[in-house]
């Protein structure tokens, strides 16, 4: 399945320009991946958050695909419906296409309002694939946290503040929850990887079942970064291993991508506004959140890269890959 | 049979492409019937047993705009937790079915009748059917997939009937032949697919201020013209069945004093408590709404304004509101006239108390002594109350 730019420039775009995202949202890079990616035709499914309202405002659409949105909490319930219409009218002769369904949610509509219709949809068995683009917090309404939102973030429901380091809590594994669904194909991965990213759609795609992707999807309204950085700091991300490069296909664990060098956690923080009370003057305490310091918050940085380094090494276990490198060629970075 | 198993068999004739269901007593029992018909290959229906009533309605929404005809069932709890995708159903113009048994909501937990469920959603731009008894639903099924499909409508229909009390009792029931009812319903016609890959679309965009007020006013239009659809689909479901149906019946209405308006089963019981006082030549007769939306103000004006007293009776409480849901829309309708009736409202049965033949009497009583009076003391009451 190799990728090169020189075809896919050839193709027509699925998701168009026109819409109303941000300038430097990973999401538009995101979506113009995997649409890309895709070889049959595809209905998509999308949930309430930044990509809906910024691409599906009546009466324009960036999508040149069949599309729906429902509501927030219910993409994976609603392509179920889509899929089941498509196997009985298929089984029917009413429709003869292949067809491929994606459901779509944010972070908020995946790892927590919606992960009883992801659960539900992925246990039965619909041939789907449920992308999260996940931007580490519920954006469209105004940077609050989430499920995905890392420790130690400021969001406007986990404030930074004389009393408070941020979000108290660390995020979710979501990917870790859809593994233990068992089904065929899923996988982590970012923009900044795209051919990796693109790679694991067509796999996904592919997949006889379900499957899913968990992208780590930048969004500098929220993290409060340069937007010119947003891409890099995916790359980043990668590589301190705070977000691996990862599949899962039928259960066997394998990374993607292993760091020449693994980066510290601070450079992933520090050029992200949302961390920025990590590093002032008088940075609270991870314990207590008492202010009596005078340089950085380095027990939370520690603690920070303490929970990096122990889901890497956990990681590395699943995937047990020896001295075997991963393919960098899928990678593209 | 029992009402739910007419349900079943009405759901098997019809035949849908798809039904994504959830189970809750007292609806369940006509889904596993039908996942029974699907399981023996006597349906072409793509089963969903989805993870919850929210997931149903949802997946209802993407198989009907994906052009598949669409069914589904619920009641009570299970009809609260879809209530978010209820007006999303009505407003995207999938022509979902849906089959409700009646029951009251929580709390305390009850799992008897109540309109709670469907009187909750009445506002959610769903074309809303009741049925008296096992026979009426049946009818009352085949004859929404017509109203709701119709391509000057599509609108998603719910057909309710009272929980336990219809759905579990065994009445007798005239089924139509599976040839007569295929050819009745006809083949679902898809708009804007979404399997039609050729014509992408974008279903479910956001519209704002600017666009928002057109795409309610044409959803207001289509549920007020629905009302012309449903009385034609009733007079050709006449010819093939040779049972009548209209907005609401009228029960010995035309030279009547006093009446009362009562939904679904115990409809059937104050019939009886009607023949009884006719019988002794007291004028009373009895009212009957089918269609609760689009409500027919109009014709149940014209059919109630020479009465005397009017006692409207509901299965739900709206709490601290002006009365219950069926009184307030049919004293709104009767507001205006140059002689108004004089009308009270009761609330009956709710939790599944039984409503017996001695108190509908006593509803009539208190008409007679309203009517004497020539006003109303207290306009709103609840009627079989432990005091
Ligand atoms: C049931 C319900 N609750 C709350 C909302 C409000 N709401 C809309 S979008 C959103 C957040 C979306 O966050 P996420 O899924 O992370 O996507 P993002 O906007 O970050 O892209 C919320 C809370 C809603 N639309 N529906
Ligand atoms: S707020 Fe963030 S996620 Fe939303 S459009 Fe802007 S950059 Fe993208």
């Amino acid at each position: 399945m190799a990728l090169s730019l020189k075809e896919l420039s050839k193709k027509e775009e699925t998701f168009v320009s026109g819409h109303r995202l941000c300038a430097g949202c990973g999401a538009g890079t995101t979506f113009r991946q995997i649409l890309m990616a895709a070889e049959d035709p595809v209905v998509m499914s999308v949930a309430t958050g930044c990509l809906y309202v910024a691409t599906a405002t009546y009466p324009y659409t960036a999508w040149k695909c069949n599309w729906i949105h429902s509501a927030f909490e219910n993409s994976a319930a609603t392509i179920s419906g889509i899929e089941a219409a498509y196997q009985s009218l298929k089984r029917q002769g009413k429709v003869t296409k292949t067809i491929k369904f994606i459901a779509v949610g944010g972070d908020g509509g995946t790892f927590d309002i919606g992960l009883q219709a992801l659960s539900g949809a992925l246990e039965r068995g619909h041939k789907f694939l449920y992308v999260c683009y996940n931007n580490e917090a519920y954006m469209n309404t105004g940077i609050q946290r989430s499920g995905a939102t890392p420790m130690g973030a400021s969001t406007t429901t986990t404030p930074a503040g004389s009393a408070s380091y941020g979000k108290p809590v660390f995020r979710k594994d979501l990917t870790g929850i859809v593994a233990a669904h068992n089904i065929p194909y899923l996988a982590q991965t970012t923009p900044a990887h795209w051919r990796d990213l693109m790679t694991k759609v067509k796999k996904a795609l592919a997949a006889d079942g379900p499957s899913f992707l968990n992208i780590l999807s930048p969004c500098h309204r929220g993290w409060r970064n340069e937007m010119k950085d947003s891409i890099n700091l995916a790359r980043i991300a990668a590589d301190t291993c705070y977000w691996p490069l990862y599949e899962v296909e039928n259960g066997e664990y394998k990374l993607n991508y292993i760091p020449k060098e693994k980066k510290p956690i601070t450079e992933w923080l520090k050029p992200q506004g949302r961390f920025k009370h990590i590093f002032a003057k008088g940075g609270n305490s991870a314990e207590t959140g008492s202010t009596h310091r005078s340089g950085p918050n380095q027990e939370l940085i520690n603690k920070l890269q303490a929970n990096v380094d122990k889901e890497w090494e956990k990681l590395l276990k699943k995937c047990n890959q020896g001295d075997k490198k991963p393919d960098l060629e899928t990678v593209g970075t | 049979m029992t009402g739910n198993n007419a349900v079943s068999e009405a759901m098997r004739q019809i035949n849908p492409d798809v039904v994504a269901a959830y189970p809750i007593t007292p609806q369940t029992e006509a889904v596993e019937e039908f996942a029974e018909f699907v399981a023996n290959g006597l349906v072409k229906t793509q089963y969903v047993p989805v993870e919850s009533e929210h997931s149903s309605m949802s997946a209802c929404i993407g198989s009907s705009a994906a052009g598949a005809r669409t069914m589904t069932a619920t009641s009570s709890a299970g009809f609260a937790l879809m209530w978010e995708m209820l007006p999303i159903a009505a407003g995207l113009r999938t022509p979902v079915i849906m089959y409700v048994a009646n029951r009251s909501l929580s709390a305390p937990l009850n799992i008897h009748c109540g309109h709670d469920d469907t009187m909750g959603g009445r506002d959610s731009g769903w074309i809303q059917i009741y049925s008296e008894n096992a026979q009426e639903m049946y009818d009352n099924l085949i004859q929404a997939v017509r109203i709701g499909e119709d391509m000057d409508i599509r609108l998603p229909v719910m057909v309710s009937m009272d929980g336990f009390i219809t759905t579990h009792s065994v009445e007798r029931v005239d089924l139509l032949d599976d040839e007569a009812v295929r050819k009745f319903v006809g083949e679902f016609k898809a708009i804007n697919s979404l399997l039609d890959v050729d014509n992408p679309v974008t279903i479910g965009a956001c519209a704002l201020q600017d666009y928002y007020t057109e795409h309610k006013r044409q959803h207001s239009e289509a549920i007020i013209n629905s009302k012309a659809k449903i009385l034609e689909v009733a007079e050709e479901f006449a010819k093939m069945s040779g049972r009548k149906y209209g907005l609401f019946e009228s029960y010995k209405l035309d030279d009547a004093e006093y009446a009362l308006v009562i939904i679904n089963s115990a409809a059937g019981v104050a019939k009886m408590v009607v023949n009884e006082l006719r019988a002794k030549g007291v004028k009373v007769g009895l009212l009957k709404p089918r269609i609760f939306r689009p409500f027919p103000a109009e014709e149940i004006k014209n059919a109630l304004k020479h009465l005397k007293a009017i006692a409207v009776m509901d299965r739900v409480d709206a709490f601290g509101a002006g009365g219950t849901p069926t009184f307030t829309e049919v004293r709104s309708a009767m507001y205006g006239l140059p002689k108004q009736p004089l009308m009270i409202n009761y609330i009956y049965g709710i939790g599944g108390r039984d409503i017996r033949l001695e108190d509908i009497n006593k509803v009539f009583q208190k008409l007679f002594d309203v009517a004497k009076a020539g006003k109303v003391d207290k306009v709103f009451d609840y009627l079989t109350v432990r005091e």
